[in-house]
């Protein structure tokens, strides 16, 4: 088993005729994953590597069966494909584009949430999620990765693959890992991940990868403390980070005593997960809990 | 982006929000003259982004045209925890009969904006949040329907606004709620919001952050801010379309994406050092970008060493193996590199690096390595 995509995954992608769109759409191919078709309003009837693009999701969906939609569209138009897709009944919404306006990515989630509830979207600025040897939808780099018991949620793309690089190199794999992005709102939360891990039988270990800013670390927390058996191993990036700062991410910024990584550290510790304060210290927890 | 005073009532004025006439200067003369247009007494407020100007002496008032001079000679140039003040905002002065508060900002926690109300005005409303949550209002508005007058009326009232300006203060929330929507706003609060003796509501000051991922739709905003107070190396930086933050340390770091780039501040600082930089080179970065990306680090006089921690998704090791050669050749750095190149093409990138045999340049295997290795070699060359 895996999270969110796996065997059954029907992918397209909006934005698949750009550079960075069908570059990763053809990799997310050779992993295996099952790409059935692209959006493209201007070039609708024409294909990519053999992969038909199509005028709008609505067409799309009809015409391909895509049950996941991966957006790398600019970020002025990103939310509302986002939307498009979820009209089109899409259940799986992967925002890979980074820089969309925070009150898009507002309205985009309101709306889904009252007008398209079988709809879920991950990120915007995510790097996608990947459940190895079955499928891979975004950007990234799967050949870090082995199929294994760790289930893997992270505000930060390359964090990611450091964490789980660690773990790899100690023989741990991968349930699914699953990058929800570094905005103000993102469409899928740690809870949101989290609880899909907690109901998938091969994930025996959850790893979360948190950052400075906001509060969905400390809401994880007691989230896990009341709703999830399974051992949980947490990390904070962003313990030096300055007041005020906005470091890269637009949702990473510590604002007063607010959003800090040593209150999310302790929301955390207070509820029983064990926080690394390094990526390698990450795996030595991991390590411990599971046995080498 | 953290708008100046002025530029935030600006703003305002322009979504019907009542503000103080006023104009903004940047000489004593033009002070002098705006002063006298507007007419005394009048206040000259000194236009910085940090708190505390009023204790600096950044804010006076003035009743006639000498003491205008006076202090607008006094407040420009000043120093106020190293903003120079180079813009001062003359208005009519108000008189006051009470300070509220006000605010709308986005709600992570709800997803949903957040209007913010309370009749303890003009003080640290953190203090009034963490004291008296009782009389601080916040009211979660939906984004699809937008904050009704009702609603805000509702606020007002359970706010405990004075029972003959609840209309009045029901404008101003819907107004700046408008500012917020309209001008894609992070923040815009008001502190204080005053009532004065005839009963008008009204901004004494405005603090408006605007999200910079939405200036494409605000051309007219692109230019405001504070950029002749903002670091130069974050200036060029920012042009350059790469994500660099001034830190007071000597280890310059550069890494690829922003969680990894905190955690490699993290663990540098753990292993005793002080990064001089953040410094997000982004996915994807070519030769090019990673040599510009160099010249900033080093463009900070205080860097005595400087990581560079990859761990290449869309990266490519290999890429920035080259770009780092030619940093070498176009730059000559006298300080040491500890580069550590992990994912995508890294066995090409480490090659390029060893053949290059760049001088001062140490690859590390592990972060943890890498990070021991740059706080030995800074300390080296102190």
């Amino acid at each position: 088993m895996s999270i969110l995509i796996g065997n059954d995954t029907k992918l397209a992608v909006a934005g698949i005729t750009g550079r960075e769109g069908s570059f990763h759409t053809l990799n997310n191919r050779a992993y295996g994953t099952n790409v059935v078709g692209g959006v493209n309003p201007k070039k609708a009837g024409e294909d990519v590597d053999g992969i038909p693009v199509f005028a709008n999701w609505e067409d799309t969906v009809r015409e391909s069966g895509a049950n996941t939609a991966m957006i790398f569209v600019p970020p002025p138009f990103a939310a509302a494909s986002a939307l498009e897709a979820a009209q089109a009944g899409v259940e799986l919404v992967v925002i890979i584009t980074e820089g969309i306006p925070a009150h898009d990515e507002l309205k985009l989630y309101n709306t889904v949430k009252r007008d398209h509830p079988g709809t879920r979207v991950l990120g915007p600025n995510c790097p996608g999620l990947l459940s190895p040897g079955k499928a891979n939808v975004g950007i990234i780099p799967a050949s870090f990765f082995k199929p294994g018991n760790v289930g893997v949620v992270s505000r930060s793309g390359t964090l990611t693959y450091q964490v789980g690089n660690e773990m790899a190199q100690r023989g741990f794999g991968n349930s699914s890992i699953v990058g929800i992005g570094g905005d103000p709102v993102p469409g899928s939360s740690f809870i949101d991940i989290i609880a899909l891990f907690e109901a998938d039988p091969e994930t025996e270990l959850i790893v979360m990868s948190g950052e400075i800013g906001g509060s969905a670390e400390e809401e994880a927390a007691d989230y896990i403390a009341a709703n999830v058996t399974k051992p949980v191993v947490g990390y904070i990036a962003g313990f030096t980070a300055p007041e005020g700062k906005t470091m890269g991410h637009a949702g990473a910024i510590v604002s007063g005593s607010a959003g800090t990584a040593a209150a999310k550290a302790e929301a955390l510790e207070s509820q029983g997960v064990r926080v690394g304060r390094t990526p390698t210290q990450v795996a030595d927890i991991a390590i411990e809990i599971l046995g080498g | 982006m953290d708008l100046l005073e002025y530029q935030g009532k600006q703003l305002f004025g322009r979504h019907g929000l009542a503000v103080s006439d006023g104009q903004a200067v940047t000489t004593v003369d033009d002070a002098v003259a705006a002063a006298n247009a507007i007419g005394y007494p009048v206040v000259v407020k000194a236009q910085v982004l940090i708190g505390g100007r009023g204790k600096a002496g950044g804010v006076k008032l003035a009743s006639d045209e000498a003491e205008a001079r006076e202090h607008a000679t006094n407040i420009l140039g000043l120093d106020i925890k190293g903003h120079i003040v180079r813009t001062l905002w003359i208005e009519h002065a108000s008189d006051i009969a009470t300070e509220y508060y006000a605010s709308v900002l986005l709600d992570r926690s709800a997803k949903k904006p957040l209007v913010m109300f309370s009749v303890e005005g003009g003080v640290d409303i953190e203090e009034v949040a963490e004291n008296t949550p009782e009389k601080l209002i916040r009211e979660n508005v939906d984004p699809l329907v937008g904050l009704s007058r009702e609603q805000a009326v509702d606020i007002a009232t359970r706010g405990g606004a004075d029972a003959d300006v609840i209309e009045g203060v029901a404008d101003a929330l819907v107004a700046l709620y408008t500012v917020w929507i309209e001008e894609d706003a992070s923040l815009a609060e008001i502190n204080p919001l005053i009532v004065t003796p005839d009963r008008e509501v009204k901004a004494l000051d405005a603090k408006v952050t605007l999200d910079d991922n939405a200036l494409f739709r605000h051309p007219e905003n692109a230019d405001l801010g504070d950029s002749a107070n903002a670091d130069p190396i974050e200036l060029k930086a920012h042009e350059q379309g790469v994500i660099y933050v001034k830190l007071d340390g000597d280890i310059g770091i550069m890494g690829n994406g922003a969680g990894l780039v905190m955690s490699t501040l993290d663990v540098v600082k753990g292993a005793g050092g002080e990064p001089a930089n953040f410094l997000d080179a982004g996915g994807g970065s070519d030769a090019a970008k990673v040599t510009q990306a160099i010249e900033l680090i080093l463009s900070n006089e205080n860097v005595n060493a400087v990581l560079l921690n990859i761990f290449g998704g869309i990266t490519r090791c290999d890429e920035v193996a080259n770009g780092l050669v030619a940093a070498f050749a176009a730059l000559q750095p006298s300080v040491p590199f500890v580069v550590r190149l992990d994912g995508t093409n890294d066995v090409e990138g480490r090659r390029i690096l060893e053949e290059a045999a760049l001088p001062n340049v140490y690859a590390a295997t592990t972060m943890d390595g890498a990070a021991a290795q740059v706080v030995a070699l800074a300390k080296e060359s102190r």
